[in-house]
């Protein structure tokens, strides 16, 4: 027990495509934890086994401790997930369709639990709408609701904010981010690598059904990638204390290897001791995305 | 068995809320059928001594409707769920592959059952309809309707696109409701087809289901209930274990 999700040795083989290649992984209980990777990665299959949407063809998976087989019953219960697609059933409003989840789940009078949902996704004035009636925006939070309705302590979200707008986003991630402060946990893949680098302690990165990158998102971000200073100088060449630093160029500046941002002192300081003035400066540091790029392109990080 | 019970809710509450398509059509459908052949046939056709044609198309045309509507009933909601990707809702909760099943069995059933009652008293209007043996009534019609249920839940499993649903609507379903007696009694046909008709088990639950009313039929019940009930346990079976191994559902 502890692990919220545990994954050994998970195999798919689907007719054409081995989309699984030995997968082992943990999740902590109340962990914000990342899946990244390219377009057929593994990424949807491996959440569609742990929802039991998919059937492994080798290894097991197990949510909260109960495996998604053996267990289903108890693994279901412990599962929330939201799908990629934006999915409805016409034939019901907003409650309706709520109402009906909560009773797939077991769960006869769930109101109170409802209308909490829909105030916390900003659907109240939506209950009695017909889900098809509603933007692609809404739909999505009529299925973030749905995933909800029987409280799991593991919500999966698959790509939850593509084709969202920026609004929606944001009060998307305030609310899982408040379930994740309230002790669930909740794994979260998605193609924009800055929402795994904001809300995701940790990450795993998968190519090819394998997990090729598996590490704390600063370890990763601390590692994968050199921080750069970038400067444009008012001298005609670069002075000799920076020539071992330097990377290379880009248009007027000189890109340097630094390290250390504490080392950035000592430099303006040799700097404005020869003379030179500084017409730009800048700062880079990796984010989610070199060190994703680095990895995918061969390499472990 | 609560998720199984909302379930059932569920796809009970689907077809009443277009009642108009899915109850008040294929009861207009049997209504036109009546108007039509008893105003050609009453006059030229009597199949049981003292049963006019209209009240001996009635169980016909009642068991006919509720099959074709059992079938209708779970093929579209599974291929409609599946297209639409909303089967996903059914599938993460924690709901048994025999809940599924006899969620889907049951509101085929009622249904097919809504059809042929509101079949039934469209007819008490055109002819007196008694009831001999009711006990016969509601076995064929059960046993007869889950077989329709089953087929409908394969192939709406099955089926990849609303085509193939109608493939199987139009070359299976309706060939079999047909040509099982309806409209006739496969006595007035010629040696050959009457022999085809033995091979039909929708001629079993017609013949059955209009002995309930008339205490008359061209076989007996019991070897009619004998035909039907192996193909509610075959159909029941197949359904089960396609559901259970996850086939088209579960990946």
């Amino acid at each position: 027990m502890g692990s919220a999700v545990c994954l050994r040795g998970l195999e798919k083989h689907f007719p054409r495509v081995h989309a699984l290649r030995g997968i082992d992984l943990d999740i902590e209980e109340g962990e914000f934890f990342g899946l990244l990777g390219p377009n057929g990665a593994g990424k949807t299959t491996l959440i569609s086994i742990l929802a039991g949407l998919t059937r492994a063809s080798a290894g097991s998976a197990a949510i909260m401790g109960f495996d998604v087989t053996a267990q289903y019953r108890a693994a279901r219960r412990a599962l929330g997930m939201v799908p990629q697609e934006l999915v409805y059933d016409p034939f019901f409003t907003v409650r309706e369709t709520l109402r009906l989840q909560s009773g797939y789940f077991g769960l006869r009078r769930n109101d109170a639990w409802i209308d909490e949902l829909l105030v916390n996704l900003g659907l109240a004035d939506k209950a009695d709408t017909y889900t098809r009636q509603l933007s692609g925006g809404m739909k999505r939070r009529v299925l973030v609701a749905q995933a909800l309705v029987h409280k799991p302590p593991v919500i999966v979200l698959d790509e939850p904010t593509a084709g969202v707008d920026v609004e929606l986003r944001q009060s998307l991630w305030n609310f899982v981010r408040r379930l994740n402060q309230q002790g669930h946990t909740i794994v979260l893949t998605t193609h924009y690598l800055d929402e795994a680098e904001m809300l995701c302690e940790r990450v795993a990165m998968l190519q090819e059904g394998r997990i090729v990158a598996l590490d704390r998102t600063v370890n990763l971000l601390r590692a994968g990638a050199e921080r750069r200073l970038l400067l444009d100088l008012d001298a005609p060449d670069l002075p000799d204390f920076l020539r071992p630093r330097l990377k290379g160029r880009e248009g007027a500046h000189y890109v340097l290897d630094l390290p250390d941002y504490g080392d950035l002192e000592g430099i303006l300081a040799q700097l404005r001791g020869a003379g030179v003035a500084i017409r730009d400066l800048a700062l880079r540091q990796a984010d989610l995305e070199e060190v994703f790029l680095k990895v995918m392109h061969g390499g472990r990080a | 068995m609560s998720g199984f019970r909302t379930l059932l809710y569920k796809e009970i509450l689907r077809f009443w809320k277009v009642l108009v398509q899915t109850v008040g059509a294929p009861v207009l459908t049997a209504l036109l059928y009546l108007l039509i052949f008893s105003h050609v046939l009453e006059d030229h056709v009597q199949v049981y001594p003292g049963v006019s044609y209209t009240a001996f198309l009635m169980p016909g045309l009642i068991m006919m409707s509720l099959l074709q509507n059992a079938f209708a009933n779970s093929s579209s909601s599974l291929i409609q769920s599946k297209i639409s990707g909303n089967i996903v809702f059914v599938l993460l909760p924690p709901l048994s592959y025999l809940e599924f099943f006899l969620a889907y069995l049951f509101a085929a059933l009622i249904r097919g059952f809504t059809v042929g009652f509101g079949v039934l008293l469209v007819g008490l209007f055109f002819a007196d309809i008694e009831m001999r043996q009711p006990l016969w009534i509601v076995a064929f019609a059960l046993a007869s309707g889950a077989v329709f249920a089953c087929i409908g839940i394969i192939a709406g499993i099955w089926a990849n696109q609303f085509d193939h649903l109608a493939g199987v609507q139009n070359f299976i379903i309706m060939p079999l409701t047909f040509l099982s007696g309806v409209f006739y009694s496969i006595h007035s046909l010629p040696p050959f087809w009457q022999s085809v008709s033995h091979f039909n088990p929708v001629f079993y639950m017609i013949d059955g289901f209009r002995y309930g009313f008339f205490g008359q039929s061209d076989v007996d019940p019991w070897f009619g209930m004998a035909v039907v009930a192996p193909f509610v346990l075959l159909l029941g079976g197949i359904t089960l274990s396609m559901l259970k191994s996850g086939y088209k559902l579960r990946h």
